[in-house]
């Protein structure tokens, strides 16, 4: 019998080692996985390599893993987003070091890791400071950059139902990076407001299948 | 001579910009000035907003007593579907800007060029982390990139330039330009002025912008509407 299920946060993120690059979906506040940041939190793993698209908010979740110094890096496309000083501080006393991406390379870099590819060039950044260093090629006449695939060890997701199988279903824009990085992590972790029967999720609405998620833990419906 | 005019606000700006979106267009907005630009659509126009966040279909500001948490716009700011709307993933949401299929995209801006070069992501501050979001991502992948900007630094020094002075988003994107003063087309001729706000002259207008301006052949006053007067 296939069951993801756990039955706390703690056991949701047990395992999680020092030096892990782990994928933080969100976008600014909405569809952050909090209780297992939190989890990690007290489960101590540091020296951690943050990939999300913000850098987190007031002193909490992602906030709080960077005022513990358990992050040794971010990468991100804006770090600067509602009340970063978590973030600030760390960067401006040089105790984090920023890897800053273009948003849709960012998703796509995950999305090849997740497809097996061995990376892809893009058009994004071409002629830029952020194409520094990197490979380019001239395709049908436009300059492009050569872009790695990102693989985390952990993504810590949020979904709003989920199946014993791992089935996930989002809220509306909460949807954002939790499918792209549900793909492309070894271990694939899921907090949701609620599991459901197998069966009682409707196959047609179903963003991430199963097969991409290794636990799932319920934490009820967020106020 | 003494010139006299009133500055656009950053609504009308906004405004302006609205009515160059056709029907039917899917336009991305960024966050800013841009943003305004959703609620001065003409009425009988049929426009798609796209947000970075994978809402296709962005609507207005919701109505008190009807905020969900779970629906933002780029700028985090609480938003709505329109009827007709949907969403999609990160991945996605990003395929749609990288692979020309948005018609527009509206971009607040640092600087531009004359050539159309656009920064718009870091001030190269050294305590003001840079972030670039998805704005390299809509450069040079919308199939128009229209700055909305005010036309001077506070300290009235110029943003239009003949070589951008902070790093570049993309170089040779910008197609067009609404300012606080002017609507300024990038065109392979040089800088075409297609509109001045009353009391502006192309003489005075050329003090507070770097490269050379022609004035558009058959140019107009750009006027906002009298409810929208600062």
């Amino acid at each position: 019998m296939i069951d993801k299920r756990v039955r706390t946060v703690e056991d949701a993120v047990a395992g999680v080692q020092d030096g892990s690059t782990v994928l933080v979906a969100g976008f600014g506040i909405v569809g952050v996985a909090d209780h297992l940041l939190e989890a990690l939190h007290d489960q101590g793993a540091k020296n951690l390599t943050i990939v999300a698209n913000n850098s987190g908010n007031g002193d909490y979740g992602l906030a709080r893993l960077i005022n513990s110094g358990r992050v040794r890096k971010v990468i991100c496309s804006y770090p600067r987003s509602g009340d970063y000083s978590a973030f600030l501080n760390a960067y401006k006393a040089k105790s984090l070091e920023l890897e800053l991406v273009p948003q849709g390379t960012i998703s796509e870099r995950m999305r090849a890791a997740a497809a097996g590819l061995g990376g892809f060039f893009s058009p994004v950044s071409a002629h830029t400071k952020l194409a520094d260093g990197k490979e380019t090629r001239e395709i049908d006449g436009r300059l492009h950059v050569f872009e790695k695939p990102l693989r985390g060890d952990v993504a810590l997701l949020k979904a709003n139902k989920a199946d014993r199988w791992g089935n996930l279903t989002y809220l509306k824009s909460a949807r954002n990076f939790n499918p792209v990085m549900a793909m492309a992590a070894e271990l694939s972790i899921v907090e949701v407001d609620e599991i459901v029967e197998l069966g009682s999720l409707d196959p047609e609405a179903v963003a991430t299948p199963g097969v991409f998620i290794d636990r799932v833990v319920a934490v009820g419906v967020s106020a | 001579m003494t010139v006299s005019y009133v500055r656009l606000t950053r609504d009308q700006m906004a405004w302006r910009a609205a009515q160059d979106l056709p029907d039917g267009c899917f336009v991305n907005l960024g966050i800013g000035i841009p943003t305004l630009a959703a609620s001065y659509v003409p009425a009988n126009r049929e426009v798609i907003f796209h947000s970075e966040n994978g809402v296709i279909g962005l609507g207005p500001k919701p109505k008190p007593g009807e905020e969900d948490p779970n629906i933002t716009d780029a700028g985090k700011n609480l938003a709505t579907l329109v009827t007709g709307g949907c969403y999609v993933h990160h991945a996605d949401a990003f395929l749609m800007i990288r692979g020309g299929h948005l018609d527009v995209s509206l971009l607040g801006a640092f600087e531009v060029s004359e050539t159309g070069d656009l920064a718009n992501w870091t001030t190269e501050d050294p305590g003001f982390p840079p972030g670039v979001g998805g704005a390299m991502d809509l450069a040079v992948g919308a199939r128009e990139i229209r700055v909305l900007m005010a036309h001077t630094h506070k300290s009235g020094s110029p943003r239009i330039l003949k070589r951008c002075s902070l790093p570049l988003t993309a170089p040779g994107v910008v197609k067009r330009i609404y300012t606080d003063l002017a609507v300024i087309d990038v065109t392979s001729n040089g800088l075409m002025v297609l509109e001045m706000i009353p009391g502006m002259t192309l003489a005075h207008l050329q003090t507070m912008t770097e490269p050379k301006l022609h004035l558009a052949e058959g140019w107009q006053s750009l006027a906002p509407p009298r409810a929208m007067a600062a």
